[in-house]
């Protein structure tokens, strides 16, 4: 027990401790700071957060012109973040999912088939961050290339993949949800394979549709598998930094900027420390409500504690 | 991919070097040296990963140099530009790593308490070279001492294609920011548009906003670091901006540093600002074949940046400022390093080596030969006597080189020329954020 303690205490409670603490100084790089409260999250979150989050929100999603409190820039990350981790998680959850139910199907090569799905999780993220780098340039894009020869586009069309904000967006969420979806299909693939194979003959005996023995067995039986594969999913989507800081450095206008990249920018390149801390710090509350959301949302199920069905 | 560290251990490396005319020097130059390296010293030295692999090449073999003549090895580790900073903060904040650093503009201003004293070195080398740019003495002083050794700009320049130029009906580059915005209007105008980097390119992007900026008079801070961005001057720079980006091929906001490189190269865009390295690129490529290289090597030039309403440069080229840390055990051996790359015969060699991507702060530095070589690259040569330093009026630390990595002043002009926000808009982001580090 003590060693636990003791490894747990150094690792994990000590530098996030030492996080937040950072957040209600101004330390910088090199130099430790003085007790400065709250003021990082003011000038940060602005003297009113809710106002501002809606305001962000109605801004970013309406184009409404709304003045914020706080910084524009931080709260167009705390956007970007949710909107990133929402729209990819999503989506890589859709992918998976479907590629799970295809692959647990009986194929030739099966073994095979499955070790290829992996490739983009293998795949080190910086690298397969370069290579998306090169697909979505302006000007020498492969996929604007193959537009043109089957001619969608014109000759000098281009698509502005990473320079328009609305495009730069689905470009990173895309790279993102390319290289995430093999692990969550792998996972429910895992889980699929579980399931007894005698549920689904009684259910085709009593003459159940596929989509009904999707919804009342495989579904049921995969919800713990999904809330932990979601629950990483999310987490690992909501603090990623290297495709973006790869393909975009945050921009075009600071459109792709995330929590965590921001955070990057301010504390380490800028040497505000203090600034820096209070940006990670403040992910803490979105990433507990996440964790919350898929574990009592997707796990209450009672039957995993053998009492029936809610 | 060259691989990212070059070690260089003791004598192994000299073999292929031809040091034979320069051995009896280097014996001379250990003997007269003002400092001497304690004994078993050892250095490393962590540098911004070379853009003109000659410039390495040089600098390896007065790296390799300096090893025979003291006997001290030095292990240079390469990072990519900006990386270099959150390294050497870091080092200086846990009192551990590496013995130097090679940074940019203000790093030494970050933490000048932890750097070494080389005011001797930095006095000797003025003296021997008829004095230091102004810019120089900004950047490599702290508190009436030398901190840093300022030891070559990067210029930031004009590079445009010279039959571009005159199809749009222009027999030589403009000289002020009227000529230029006509210039590239007419470019557009025949298909074969500018463009600059409006990403995060803490470079080439950081490089000419701040000249669009000072050239109409704006400023972010005044000379007691107040923030003075809220001004007609600012608003007149950004409609300039604005309307130079119209004009300018799509994609820019998207650009990093690499990507103006790229595109010059692949002819589709005419003009554009950088160091020498398109055309250093350009004549290597063309050196192996490349026609195209070849054609683009012959009609591209460089040239300064055009004078904006204030009536004299503004230009921001990038300084490469080489420090010590005081933690190092062996300051001696660091002093005697510094000392030994600046002298003459190792210094103007290496300069050369950089093929005018890099240019000397010192006035002697004018006299160096290879200046006359490539008329081309001569626009290069006075870059230390003619840029602005990093906050300009304003103190040259830690605020000032939070402004440039919080891109500041570059997001402003992002903002503002892609109408993402109203002129005003952008300028008031810009000053919150801008108050917040110099309060």
């Amino acid at each position: 027990m003590l060693p636990a303690a003791a490894f747990l205490l150094l690792f994990l409670a000590y530098p996030l401790g030492l996080g937040v603490y950072l957040s209600f100084t101004d330390a910088r790089v090199g130099r430790a700071g003085s007790w400065v409260g709250l003021e990082n999250y003011e000038f940060l979150a602005g003297k009113n957060p809710l106002w501002d989050f809606f305001a962000i929100i109605s801004n970013e999603v309406v184009g409404t012109k709304y003045e914020l409190t706080g910084d524009p820039v931080f709260w167009l990350s705390v956007f970007n973040t949710l909107l990133y981790t929402v729209v990819a998680s999503a989506l890589k959850f859709a992918i998976g999912l479907y590629l799970a139910l295809l692959l647990n199907r009986h194929m030739p090569f099966k073994a095979i088939i499955r070790a290829v799905v992996l490739v983009p999780f293998i795949v080190p993220t910086v690298l397969s961050a370069i290579a998306f780098w090169w697909i979505f340039d302006t000007n020498f894009s492969i996929l604007t290339w193959m537009l043109r020869s089957i001619g969608v586009l014109g000759e000098k069309e281009v698509i502005n993949y990473l320079g328009d904000p609305l495009n730069a967006r689905a470009s990173v969420i895309f790279a993102n949800v390319w290289r995430g979806v093999p692990f969550i299909a792998i996972t429910l693939l895992a889980g699929l394979q579980t399931v007894s194979p005698s549920l689904y003959e009684a259910a085709t005996i009593d003459g159940a549709s596929r989509w009904q023995i999707f919804r009342y067995i495989t579904y049921p039986l995969l919800t713990p598998i999904i809330a932990v594969v979601m629950t990483f999913s999310v987490l690992f989507t909501f603090t990623d930094f290297q495709l973006i800081w790869v393909l975009t450095r945050g921009g075009p206008f600071n459109s792709t900027h995330l929590m965590a990249t921001l955070s990057y920018q301010s504390g380490i390149l800028g040497g505000r420390l203090g600034d820096g801390a209070a940006i990670s710090t403040a992910m803490i509350p979105f990433l507990l409500a996440a964790i919350m959301f898929s574990w009592f949302g997707l796990q209450r199920r009672k039957w995993q504690h053998g009492e029936g069905n809610d | 991919m060259i691989s990212r560290r070059s070690i260089l251990q003791g004598a192994t490396a000299l073999g292929g070097l031809a040091v034979a005319d320069l051995a009896g020097w280097t014996k001379a130059w250990a003997q007269s040296a003002m400092h001497k390296p304690e004994a078993g010293a050892k250095l490393q030295l962590l540098r911004w990963k070379r853009f003109v692999q000659s410039e390495e090449d040089a600098f390896l073999k007065l790296v390799a140099a300096y090893t025979k003549a003291t006997g001290v090895a030095v292990e240079v580790l390469n990072e990519s530009l900006d990386d270099v900073q959150p390294k050497a903060s870091v080092a200086a904040n846990v009192g551990s790593g590496p013995d130097m650093f090679w940074g940019l503009y203000s790093l030494p201003h970050l933490f000048p308490d932890k750097c070494l004293d080389v005011t001797d070195v930095c006095e000797a080398v003025g003296k021997k070279y008829g004095g230091w740019a102004k810019s120089a003495e900004v950047y490599g002083k702290s508190g009436g001492k030398w901190v840093a050794l300022p030891v070559a700009y990067n210029a930031n320049l004009i590079n445009y294609r010279i039959s571009a130029m005159k199809e749009a009906g222009f027999s030589e580059m403009p000289t002020d920011t009227d000529g230029f915005l006509a210039l590239n209007q007419a470019l557009k105008k025949i298909g074969k548009p500018g463009g600059m980097a409006l990403g995060h390119a803490s470079g080439d992007g950081n490089a000419w906003v701040h000249w669009l900026l000072w050239a109409f008079g704006g400023n972010l801070v005044d000379k007691d670091d107040k923030v003075i961005i809220n001004s007609p001057e600012t608003e007149a720079a950004l409609e300039y901006g604005k309307k130079l980006f119209e004009a300018w091929i799509p994609g820019v906001a998207s650009w990093n540093d690499a990507f103006n490189n790229k595109a010059f190269l692949a002819e589709e865009v005419w003009l554009t600002n950088n160091g020498v390295s398109i055309y250093a690129a350009a004549n290597r490529n063309a050196a192996k074949g490349d026609a195209k290289a070849a054609k683009i090597a012959a009609d591209m030039d460089h040239s300064f940046w055009p004078n904006g309403p204030v009536g004299e440069p503004t230009e921001f080229h990038i300084a490469y400022p080489l420090l010590g840390m005081k933690y190092s055990k062996y300051p001696n051996a660091i002093k005697s390093f510094m000392e030994f790359m600046m002298a003459v015969e190792n210094y103007e060699p290496w300069l050369e080596g950089a093929v005018a991507y890099l240019s000397h702060p010192v006035k002697g530095g004018d006299d160096f030969a290879f200046w006359g070589k490539d008329p081309k690259l001569a626009p290069a040569k006075p870059a230390a006597f003619r840029t602005r330093t990093a906050g300009h009026d304003g103190s040259v630390g830690e605020k000032a080189a939070a402004a440039l990595a919080d891109f500041i002043v570059l997001d402003m002009v992002a903002n503002a020329c892609s109408g993402r926000e109203s002129i005003k808009g952008a300028i008031r982001i810009a000053e919150r954020q801008a108050k917040r580090l110099y309060r």
